[in-house]
């Protein structure tokens, strides 16, 4: 197990050198230069070239890359073209929000995909399971904006239990923070566990077959018994591999849903960096995005191997 | 007083008649033996019992456990008496057991599930089952995962959950088919052994006549969902009343009608051909150990030669085989097929001479395409195709008895008899000289076997063919080869012409082989 773990950490960090060098790579060939962006059109050339040797981005593309990683590697991660603050405290800032907020709603999508796929699959063909087909169908169909919008009408505007939109800060209170989260997390739920559920039922449909369900069956497990006892840890592999999947969307893909509710996360710093030429925040933002993926790949590689003892041993 | 006694059960899935009029009692104590070939009902018979047939199944009938009625009783009902008073294991070991729990879990379950003991007693109990099946702790402790076990010793493993409390009947269901002959031996053995010492009533479901006969005290002969005959299996087998008995024992005990043509011309020369594998590495930079799948083999194949390669799962045939096609590298030794040395880069033109039939008729073909195009694919290592190609499938169809029409049909349309008639044919398409046939026979039922034995022994006679025939199967590969190697741990132990072998095996592997295999009855016709 440990030489497991020992080697996916040595694949992780190769991943993730590779990863830095397409970043940059990408962001190098972008057309658009930030200092002629920040000074407007009728700046002086030499005031533009001033401010590229401040910024810098003067020098070979060697310097430069390596200047990024070495920054990053002992928390530098250089300063925002528009904000002229750190981009470390930037996205420091962005965390506390785009963290919770997505670990708030994996929490809600498989709290609920679990039991709703384990009924459907329990009742395959059965009014429930046709009906659970039928609302998770929706469920993905439906863009989670929308279901951010009706929330935000029924439970802000007519039932006044939750403010429409805003982040009053940790320092206001732990439940005040998570309250004000309740809406935008269930809003980016509720796809996710519709796809979850979805993929639970049909992983654990595909282990019914199975012969070692039979065996189950033949010790004398009712059905139920056989699908709890034997089905479950069987179906979890590729329902590991969604959660995953879903962690990574969640901490950058809720741009939208943090513009409904007027959430200052991740997602939408970067956005804003695109859109300003921004160009070291939104390289750091996605080297950090990456990072975060890569690991919860990492995890989900171990979570594989305390599931199935058959892949501890593969290096 | 019979343990179970089942009248007129009938039972049709869909309004598709399955099983049709059983009426049978398996005695206490008794092996109940039930032989028939695929599609017979055997297994939804057992299936039957368990109250586990598929969904859409309706029954009428009987079955008596005692007072209760196995057909009927309600699901809750049945699942008391499943594991507790029925045991049953299956024909897969590999897959029967739930590969994320330990061997003890899943023996103790057995008990867990039935309240007859709380989960630390179970362990013990479980390791005492473990025992019994032949299991020892020294080398089989409890926490074990199937995949660390071997086919045989997973059969183990289902049999000691399925007799964990000690049921009256246990009903084995091809439980040794994908077993070597020696591990099959080992399993009857155990099973006799749980019949005789623990008064457990057994109902085994085979193909196997031998097997049958060897252990069954009764034997039911089934038919497309009938029993046609049973009785005694001594009676039964002697006299043999009813034709569809007799036919399977002479498809059993088929010889196909063939001469020796060997010419003294080499097609096939394997010189001390050595194959390793690297495992992977115990420690990140240590050296990788490797495993010799194939070890220092040398064997000559001789023109319109029928050569016979057997041993058991794991002995290196199949990658021997590989070898010889050309699709795996040898780390020393060569390979030569016509005085050409063979090898994964070698020319397509040499490659067209030799040719390949697998074991799994259902597996080895692309179901999108037709039959035509199947047959007609090894014309890629020609560089172009011929004008005539349609005449040839043709011609390739004929030879092995089917028609030209089918040439137009889908593989979903034939039965794996068929199937394997049609390998055959893109086998033959390109008129090669050699043909490996890579247990060609094994997955077939027996009367289908004796047809694609016969048609092979024709193939060869009008066409000048050679064949390697690998197989487990001894009685198959005495009955069409000329010369025999016996294979055991990637070495050819022993080698001689094919009756001399199996009337006198010199080596000690060779006779348990030949020990270990069930016999046919002597047939008094």
């Amino acid at each position: 197990m440990l030489r497991f773990a020992a080697s996916r950490l040595i694949s992780l960090s190769l991943s993730l050198l590779a990863a830095s060098v397409v970043i940059f790579a990408v962001i190098e060939v972008i057309p658009g230069d930030p200092a002629a962006f920040m000074l407007g059109l009728n700046a002086q050339e030499d005031t533009v070239a001033a401010l590229r040797e401040q910024l810098g981005l003067e020098g070979s593309v060697i310097n430069r890359y390596f200047g990024w990683v070495g920054g990053m590697l002992t928390g530098d991660f250089g300063t925002s073209y528009t904000y002229r603050v750190p981009v470390a405290d930037l996205i420091l800032a962005r965390m506390w929000i785009s963290l919770p907020l997505a670990l708030y709603a994996l929490i809600l999508s498989t709290l609920i995909a679990f039991p709703v796929g384990l009924i459907a699959a329990a009742r395959r063909g059965r009014p429930a399971d046709m009906g659970i087909m039928g609302v998770t169908q929706l469920g993905i169909a439906v863009p989670n904006f929308w279901f951010a919008m009706i929330l935000v009408v029924i439970f802000a505007i007519k039932l006044r239990w939750f403010s429409a939109g805003g982040f009053p800060g940790w320092d206001n209170g732990f439940w005040l923070g998570l309250k004000s989260l309740t809406l935008p997390a269930i809003a980016l739920a509720l796809p996710q566990a519709s796809i979850l559920a979805r993929v639970m039922r049909s992983s654990v449909l595909d282990t019914l077959d199975q012969d070692y369900i039979r065996t189950a069956r033949a010790k004398g497990l009712n059905r139920s018994q056989a699908i709890w006892r034997h089905g479950l840890r069987n179906a979890m592999i590729p329902v590991l591999t969604i959660i995953g999947m879903q962690f990574s969307f969640l901490l950058a893909g809720a741009i939208i849903i943090e513009n409904v509710f007027f959430l200052p996360g991740l997602g939408r710093l970067i956005f804003q960096g695109i859109t300003q030429r921004d160009l070291i925040v939104v390289e750091s933002g996605v080297m950090l995005l990456v990072f975060a993926v890569i690991t919860v790949t990492f995890l989900v590689d171990l979570a594989y191997a305390a599931v199935d003892p058959r892949l501890r041993r593969r290096g | 007083m019979s343990l179970i006694s089942v009248s007129h059960l009938s039972m049709a899935i869909h309004s598709l008649a399955i099983l049709k009029d059983l009426t049978f009692a398996i005695e206490p104590g008794k092996v109940f033996g039930v032989v028939g070939e695929s599609g017979s009902g055997k297994s939804m018979t057992a299936l039957a019992l368990m109250g586990l047939l598929p969904g859409g199944a309706r029954t009428s009938g009987s079955a008596m456990l005692g007072d209760t009625d196995l057909l009927s009783a309600p699901e809750d009902r049945m699942c008391r008496i499943r594991g507790n008073q029925i045991g049953m294991i299956f024909q897969e070991p590999m897959t029967a057991l739930n590969p994320v729990q330990t061997i003890g879990r899943q023996v103790a379950e057995t008990l867990v599930i039935h309240g007859a003991a709380n989960r630390a007693e179970a362990m013990t109990l479980a390791r005492e089952k473990l025992d019994r099946v032949g299991l020892p702790a020294d080398r089989f402790p409890l926490d074990k995962y199937p995949h660390e076990l071997s086919g045989g010793q997973r059969q183990r493993v289902c049999i000691a959950l399925a007799i964990a409390l000690r049921p009256k009947l246990l009903i084995a269901d091809e439980p040794t088919t994908a077993l070597d002959v020696t591990t099959q031996a080992q399993i009857l053995d155990l099973l006799k052994s749980l019949v005789a010492e623990d008064g457990m009533a057994l109902m085994l479901i085979t193909h196997d006549l031998a097997v049958v006969s060897d252990i069954a005290d009764q034997v039911a002969v089934m038919k497309s969902g009938e029993i046609v005959e049973q009785g005694n299996t001594d009676e039964v087998f002697r006299a043999m009343r009813h034709p569809y008995t007799r036919a399977l024992f002479a498809a059993s005990a088929h010889i196909p009608d063939r001469q020796a043509r060997a010419r003294d011309e080499p097609i096939l020369e394997v010189q001390n051909a050595v194959r390793r594998y690297a495992l992977p590495r115990r420690r990140l930079l240590g050296p990788a150990p490797t495993f010799t799948a194939v070890n220092d083999v040398s064997f000559t194949l001789h023109m319109g030669e029928n050569l016979g390669l057997v041993g058991e799962s794991g002995c290196g045939k199949s990658t021997l085989t590989r070898a010889i096609l050309g699709l795996e590298p040898l780390q020393s030794g060569q390979i030569r097929l016509f005085g050409e040395p063979v090898a994964p880069g070698m020319a397509n033109a040499l490659r067209s001479g030799v040719q390949v039939v697998f074991q799994d008729p259902y597996g080895s073909f692309n179901p999108r395409w037709k039959v035509a195009q199947l047959v007609a694919e090894p014309f890629y290592l020609m560089q172009a195709r011929p004008a005539d190609w349609r005449d040839r499938v043709a011609e390739a169809l004929v030879s092995v008895g089917m028609t030209a029409p089918d040439m137009d049909k889908y593989i979903h349309e034939f039965s794996g008899g068929q199937r394997q008639r049609i390998a055959i044919a893109r086998a033959l398409i390109l008129r090669p000289d050699l043909i490996v046939l890579d247990e060609a026979v094994s997955a077939l039922d027996v009367s289908i076997r004796a047809q694609i034995l016969d048609l092979l022994a024709d193939l060869s006679h009008r066409l000048n063919l050679s064949y390697l025939f690998i197989s487990h199967d001894l009685s198959v590969v005495r009955a069409i080869t000329d010369r025999v190697l016996v294979m055991q741990a990637g070495e050819i132990v022993e080698s001689g012409r094919t009756e001399e072998v199996f009337t006198n095996p010199a080596h000690p592997y060779t006779r348990a082989l030949i020990d270990a295999t069930p016999k046919l009855p002597d047939r008094r016709v």
